[in-house]
């Protein structure tokens, strides 16, 4: 019962999403419903190709579905504006930052953009904003460095700052584990964890870290070939999901560890 | 937040140096003027050809006014050019506006000939060189407005204005091909740039577009803030990326277009004082980048007119010529210091 209380931030119905050209309509993934509740750590996995890019594209306005609706806060994801959407979804990307020149202060403050006047000054809020971000990242001791001196995982750590000071209900992030070592995929992965819960924001990420996203997450968004399944990670172990997430011949899904191993 | 003051300190010595400098070029010339007659110049007016009023109020003012107009504004055009197409090597140039303005001077000098008595007649006055490259520079940008409308990938525009530098280059080889000894001269001459062709009256005019240049240009600075993210985040920041870079578009070629247009086509300085200032202030936020591009544009503006007056002597040197021997060691050294060109 206590589930049904909570707000849903996102909601699909009957979304299909793919590719529309002159000619034909590519249709990569259908039926997708998924809820995510307010304060939601939730991973999405599936193999490489299988569309998540293209569902995170399609969640974030990037590109429009085939057919179907994402409703956000209630309200269709379409009725929404460029900027008020900024205010409720923000997102953390896997592509490089243009400029790397720009100091660890001055990329957060840009999170706050949606927020300041037009020539874009800092109200006080706006700075206690950014220093929470700062502190709930643990990255207050760079502020003053310059991006380009930043390791992959301390620039990953400003790029969340960057999507909490944006201070949305929902944040996606495309693959953020990516590019890091095992200790800092669980690092980045344990922090969203713990955000979710501190901040009561929603937050959504694609991963390939499988063993690590059935751990910490709350709920999963698994993509196969044939269907897009969420749930919480013991009810899709035990529906055998994992198992028919990659081609049979090279690793097998173990359900004690909720891990892969490679078949001898 | 620690860093304002040291901005402050460096923004007051550089209006300082930037004041200096521009005393110090009024005072430069073929005509030399006592420091006692220079300050008495700007309280009396004489209509006499020869006096020091004369030669500082109407000759070497509206040049060093024009001076600070010229570095500032391609400065700052090329700063806008640099962060909309994510490239350290754009400047006014890129957008086709300079060679838009050539083609139209092109067709004014060694184009009238073929028209005939009354083109020539009608074409050549003081104004048609200005109106030339004014309406050469918009309509190539109107063109390549059009162009990048369609296209969703800014650096598509920055190869269609590329493109269109090439076009137009190819016209007017064709033109010089075509035309007389004198013509080719006299648009050679034109493309050495001056600074020191303009009247009070043609000033006016120059500041008036260029205000409204720096309008548009202040008007973009929180979306140019936004763009060094990159578009993905601009976009998902609520940026409408679309109409920012029509304002930036705008922005930069009311000022390269009106300074082509009165001063020639000027080399350079659009490209490396923007590196200059980021080196200096090692910042990229614009609302700091915007005022320090000015100072900075104006100072070496400023400079390169005085090296070019050749003080002491009755000679001037093409400015042109003077902004390229300045501009391009300076691209060179920063290439060779920082090994990365950051923006």
């Amino acid at each position: 019962m206590e589930n049904k209380n909570q707000h849903i931030i996102l909601k699909t119905e009957d979304l299909s999403i793919g590719y529309t050209s002159k000619k034909a309509k590519t249709i990569v993934a259908n039926n997708i419903n998924i809820e995510l509740k307010r304060g939601e750590l939730v991973g999405l996995i599936g193999a490489n190709g299988i569309g998540k890019s293209t569902l995170l594209r399609t969640l974030t306005q990037v590109q429009n579905p085939l057919s179907g609706s994402i409703h956000l806060n209630k309200k269709n994801v379409l009725d929404y504006n460029p900027l008020d959407l900024a205010k409720v979804m923000s997102l953390v990307l896997t592509g490089q930052i243009t400029s790397k020149n720009l100091s660890v202060l001055e990329l957060v403050a840009l999170g706050r953009q949606p927020y300041t006047n037009w020539v874009g000054n800092l109200s006080e809020n706006d700075i206690t904003v950014i220093n929470n971000a700062l502190l709930q990242t643990n990255i207050e001791a760079l502020k003053h460095r310059k991006c380009f001196e930043l390791s992959d995982g301390q620039l990953q750590k400003v790029m969340i700052a960057r999507a909490l000071a944006q201070d949305t209900d929902l944040i996606i992030l495309d693959e953020p584990t990516t590019h890091l070592d095992m200790y800092h995929k669980a690092y980045i992965l344990k922090l969203l964890q713990r955000l979710a819960k501190e901040t009561n924001k929603t937050i959504l990420f694609s991963s390939h870290e499988i063993d690590l996203a059935i751990q910490l997450c709350d709920n999963l968004i698994v993509m196969t070939n044939d269907v897009v399944i969420s749930g919480q990670p013991c009810n899709l172990i035990k529906k055998g999901v994992f198992e028919t997430l990659f081609p049979k011949d090279l690793i097998a899904f173990d359900e004690k560890t909720g891990s892969f191993r490679v078949k001898k | 937040m620690v860093k304002t003051q040291s901005y402050k300190i460096t923004f007051t010595l550089l209006i300082l140096l930037a004041l200096i400098l521009f005393f110090i070029n009024l005072n430069l010339g073929s005509v030399n003027i006592t420091l006692k007659d220079f300050f008495s110049s700007f309280f009396t007016y004489e209509k006499n050809y020869s006096t020091p009023e004369y030669i500082i109020q109407s000759y070497r003012l509206p040049k060093a006014i024009t001076a600070v107009l010229v570095g500032s504004g391609l400065g700052i055009s090329g700063l806008l050019m640099q962060t909309m197409f994510r490239n350290p090597l754009a400047g006014p140039f890129v957008l086709g506006i300079t060679s838009g303005a050539s083609l139209g001077v092109a067709l004014v000098i060694m184009g009238a000939s073929l028209l005939g008595g009354f083109a020539t007649h009608f074409l050549m006055n003081e104004w048609s060189i200005v109106i030339a490259a004014s309406l050469g520079s918009f309509l190539v940008l109107l063109i390549v407005l059009i162009v990048s409308s369609k296209v969703r990938d800014t650096m598509a525009i920055l190869i269609i204005g590329l493109m269109f530098g090439s076009i137009t280059a190819a016209i007017v080889s064709v033109l010089a091909y075509f035309s007389s000894a004198e013509e080719l001269q006299q648009y050679i001459f034109w493309g050495f740039g001056s600074l020191g062709d303009l009247q009070w009256k043609e000033l006016k005019i120059f500041a008036i577009v260029y205000a409204i240049g720096l309008v548009f240009t202040i008007a973009a600075i929180k979306g140019l803030n936004t763009l060094l993210l990159g578009e993905n985040y601009a976009k998902s920041l609520g940026l409408n990326i679309k109409r920012n870079r029509i304002i930036i578009v705008i922005a930069a070629s009311l000022l390269a277009g009106t300074i082509t247009a009165f001063a020639g086509p000027i080399a350079f300085i659009g490209l490396a004082v923007p590196h200059l200032t980021r080196l200096l202030f090692n910042t990229s936020n614009h609302k700091i980048l915007l005022p320090a591009v000015f100072i900075l544009g104006a100072i070496i503006m400023l400079i390169c007119d005085s090296i070019a007056q050749l003080p002491n002597s009755d000679y001037t040197l093409p400015i042109n010529a003077i902004t390229s021997l300045v501009g391009a060691p300076v691209v060179i050294w920063l290439l060779v210091r920082k090994r990365k060109m950051m923006f």
